[in-house]
């Protein structure tokens, strides 16, 4: 039997991007909303929320990154160069913000920096992670195997765009976080910030999602021919039912209906990009054919995916069963 | 500030800069993970309160500097990419596998373990947190050994063949792997690593025994610490020495410039001691050399005939200083180490170990010095592997992603400024809580979350417990 490697991985590696941002994305969103807490002992409370699981999120960054490089060197050779500033001022922000975990109970007197480098490295990260998307999906040149433009081409309106409507949209995900996860004056509090932030996020999707077929024909021919015209119908339809999901859990007080619906219209917004990407690695021209490394990698590499993955998986599933429901502030998880 | 500076010496300082800040957090950490899986083992055993002691002390430690190899880590696995993109493509298919599986063994490591063995003792009963710290010490050597793999296959590359668009593609798995110089490498590593951690762990408890000779962990920990300097630098001594003959059969280029020989030897090559290597006359200047000697080590004969750099192309031939001097650092402070464990050795043979001040300053001396010795060690084997990426086969300067030199100085710039004041910052948590007696109560500046990657919350641990009775 003859099995698509190739395809089989562009699988995996978008899987492992969907789930970085489904776990990360709440968290540096956490951070962004830092500086609207009311006090130490909120901020206290919205970092204890997270402090078991980030950096358990942050690793499938390192393994979309670790993965991409081994089966599909071609794209991580192209893409990289590409979008060299955004990764790396991503990569700095994500350095202050990882650290802070730990130093903040650490200092006393600096205790204000690593609030700073929290939220300002959530922040930047979010951004950045925007527009190095909105920068792929407008498309890299490639010539002779290497990226042939220049060092800001990463830097247009649409990549600025897409990096507010990511750092947007991850604010809303950690407000909704927050709603599930506390009570009292800081849940009323996220839940009263949630409303313009969801209002906010719809907004800019739509503008990127209008803007995203005219950019390149290709994307405009897979959306509004068959069979794609078929997906341009059911993707707006899924949507409206998660926007609905999402406003009346907010009014009538569900805790956990807006966390979900919000993750919801982030996967909704994946499975469009990939109908805009497909067949292609890289837009315009690498496909995800051309990009993969030889079987030879791909099998060996699958493997330990296919054992290892799923451990990972119903490990952090697990985890994340046991950390259910309200956090009490009192006990915290030291 | 960095004008007229080619994109290409860029780029290489940028590597040389994220991998040999990286680099010192697992030599750490690797050697601590066992350590505190030994105190466990210990604790267990003997119900010793003295090795718990130990062990809730050095946790600690662990978990900050684990952190920050954690973060160090990431932006190590961009840097291939980003500024080394042609290499990326070129050897991607047969390291990037090898690559996924460290972070795969890394990232299992992190989400199953390390969180029961920081929190999790109270709550999951000792079998479960000693089996726990005991995979956490796996993990961080399943991670050398990958990663080591993916060096060595660089160094010495084996079972690949070349395709027609340039990529290297694997052949044969086992000898990618397994590849010449890997087995080597290896154990010369784990040991510095261990020896790295004994003699951090020798000097904290050297300074706690110089204020306080009769301090019951101070006394516990120096003594191990001292054990290991006494036993393992003879063994890394003969493991280095077993790895520079590997070097000598597949980079004799690398070995000519670490021993500083331009010249060729037809009756047997000279042992330079010390000297000032002059690459424009191309001889070494001040020399001061004990003849034959370098013969004796490198082939066990006196008259054995030694090839010099003049048998080898200007292109091929790697900057002979820095090779030079960082070899003789790093074989210095090994002489140094073996020094300090015998001193040790004497001291406990008349009785005297706990109550020998100098022994103990000299210790305190020596804790950074296998950091150093680390730092010198890898310096010497990648700038001796120099001008190749893959050994004989991809050039550094065909490697090179196509960016700007401004875009690489200012984010070198910004590496610098970065990792020094988070790093700085991390040291100086790190050697704050060293400072404290291991009997301090609470260690952490206020009461904090000690806990790297533990998915579980250790407030909900007792749930994975097989005795909670619900």
């Amino acid at each position: 039997m003859e099995f698509d490697l190739a395809f089989i991985w562009a699988g995996l590696i978008a899987f492992a991007v969907l789930t970085y941002v489904i776990l990360d994305g709440f968290d540096l969103g956490l951070g962004i909303l830092f500086p609207f807490a009311k006090s130490h002992a909120e901020r206290d409370l919205m970092m204890n929320s997270v402090a078991p699981v980030w950096d358990g999120n942050e690793t499938w960054l390192v393994l979309g990154g670790g993965g991409l490089f081994a089966v599909f060197p071609l794209a991580y050779a192209v893409v990289m160069p590409a979008l060299y500033m955004p990764i790396m001022v991503m990569l700095l922000a994500l350095v202050f913000r990882g650290v802070s975990f730990e130093y903040r109970w650490r200092a006393q007197k600096l205790k204000w920096v690593w609030d700073l480098a929290f939220s300002g490295g959530s922040l930047v990260a979010a951004l950045c992670q925007g527009i190095a998307l909105g920068a792929l999906v407008q498309g890299i040149k490639i010539e002779d195997r290497a990226y042939a433009g220049g060092w800001f081409d990463w830097l247009s309106p649409f990549s600025l765009l897409c990096g507010l409507a990511v750092a947007v949209g991850y604010a809303l995900l950690g407000a909704c976080w927050l709603i599930m996860k506390t009570e009292g004056g800081i849940c009323d509090h996220m839940r009263r910030l949630a409303r313009p932030l969801a209002v906010a996020t719809l907004a800019l999707i739509g503008v990127v999602s209008l803007w995203t077929p005219f950019l390149d024909p290709v994307y405009f021919s897979r959306w509004f021919n068959l069979p794609g015209s078929l997906w341009s119908f059911c993707v707006p339809a899924l949507m409206a039912a998660l926007v609905w999901l999402l406003f009346s859990g907010l009014r009538g007080g569900a805790d956990r209906q807006p966390f979900f619906a919000a993750l919801g219209i982030f996967v909704t917004c994946f499975i469009g990009l990939g109908i805009s990407f497909y067949p292609m690695m890289v837009p315009p021209s690498l496909s995800i054919w051309a990009a993969a490394a030889p079987d030879k990698s791909l099998s060996f590499t699958l493997v330990g995916a296919l054992v290892l993955l799923p451990l990972i998986l119903s490990y952090t599933a697990y985890a994340y069963w046991v950390f259910r429901g309200k956090m009490d502030p009192n006990e915290g998880y030291h | 500030m960095l004008d007229g500076i080619s994109a290409e010496t860029l780029a290489r300082v940028q590597f040389a800069f994220t991998v040999s800040f990286h680099i010192i957090f697992p030599a750490f950490s690797i050697g601590l993970a066992s350590f505190l899986a030994v105190l466990n083992a210990l604790w267990l055993r003997t119900r010793d309160t003295t090795y718990l002691t130990l062990f809730n002390y050095w946790k600690k430690i662990f978990a900050v500097a684990f952190g920050m190899g954690v973060v160090s880590g990431i932006v190590m696995s961009y840097q291939f990419g980003t500024n080394w993109s042609v290499f990326s493509d070129k050897a991607g298919p047969v390291i990037g596998p090898l690559m996924a599986y460290e972070v795969l063994s890394a990232f299992f490591l992190e989400a199953g373990f390390l969180g029961i063995m920081l929190f999790g003792r109270d709550r999951v009963g000792d079998k479960l947190h000693m089996f726990a710290t005991g995979m956490v010490a796996f993990g961080t050597l399943m991670s050398a050994t990958w990663i080591l793999s993916v060096n060595s296959w660089m160094q010495t590359p084996a079972g690949y063949s070349i395709a027609a668009n340039g990529q290297f593609i694997p052949e044969d798995w086992w000898q990618i792997v397994f590849n010449p110089s890997f087995p080597y490498r290896l154990v010369h590593m784990v040991l510095a690593a261990f020896l790295t951690t004994a003699f951090v762990v020798g000097a904290v408890g050297a300074l706690h025994l110089l204020r306080d000779r009769d301090d019951r962990e101070a006394r516990r920990m120096f003594s191990m610490a001292m054990w290991m300097a006494l036993i393992v630098t003879p063994i890394q001594i003969f493991a280095g020495d077993a790895h520079g003959l590997n070097t000598l059969e597949h980079q004799p280029v690398k070995v000519m410039a670490m021993e500083g020989h331009y010249d060729s030897h037809p009756e047997g090559a000279p042992l330079i001691l010390f000297g000032i290597p002059n690459p424009a006359e191309k001889r070494v200047d001040y020399a001061l050399e004990i003849p034959k000697l370098s013969s004796l080590i490198l082939k066990h004969d006196l008259n054995a005939p030694l090839d010099g750099l003049d048998t080898v192309p200007d292109t091929e031939e790697p900057p002979v200083p820095i090779v030079f001097f960082s070899f003789r650092v790093m074989v210095g402070l090994g002489f140094a180490m073996l020094a300090v464990g015998l001193w040790s050795g004497v001291a406990r043979l008349r009785g005297r170990l706990y109550t020998a001040p100098w022994l103990h300053r000299a210790c305190l001396l020596m804790g950074p010095t296998g950091f150093i010795a680390v730092l010198a060690g890898w310096i010497t084997t990648e700038v001796g592997r120099q001008p190749y990426t893959v050994y004989g086969l991809l050039r550094t300067s065909d490697s090179l992603a196509p960016v700007a030199a401004p875009a690489v100085a200012t984010s070198l710039i910004a590496f610098v400024v970065v990792y020094f004041f988070v790093f700085g910052a991390g040291t100086a948590y790190i050697l704050a809580m060293m400072n404290k007696r291991p009997a301090t109560p609470r260690l952490g500046l206020r009461d904090a979350p000690v806990r790297a990657a533990g998915l579980v919350p250790p407030g909900k641990l007792d749930a994975l417990s097989p005795k909670t009775p619900n």
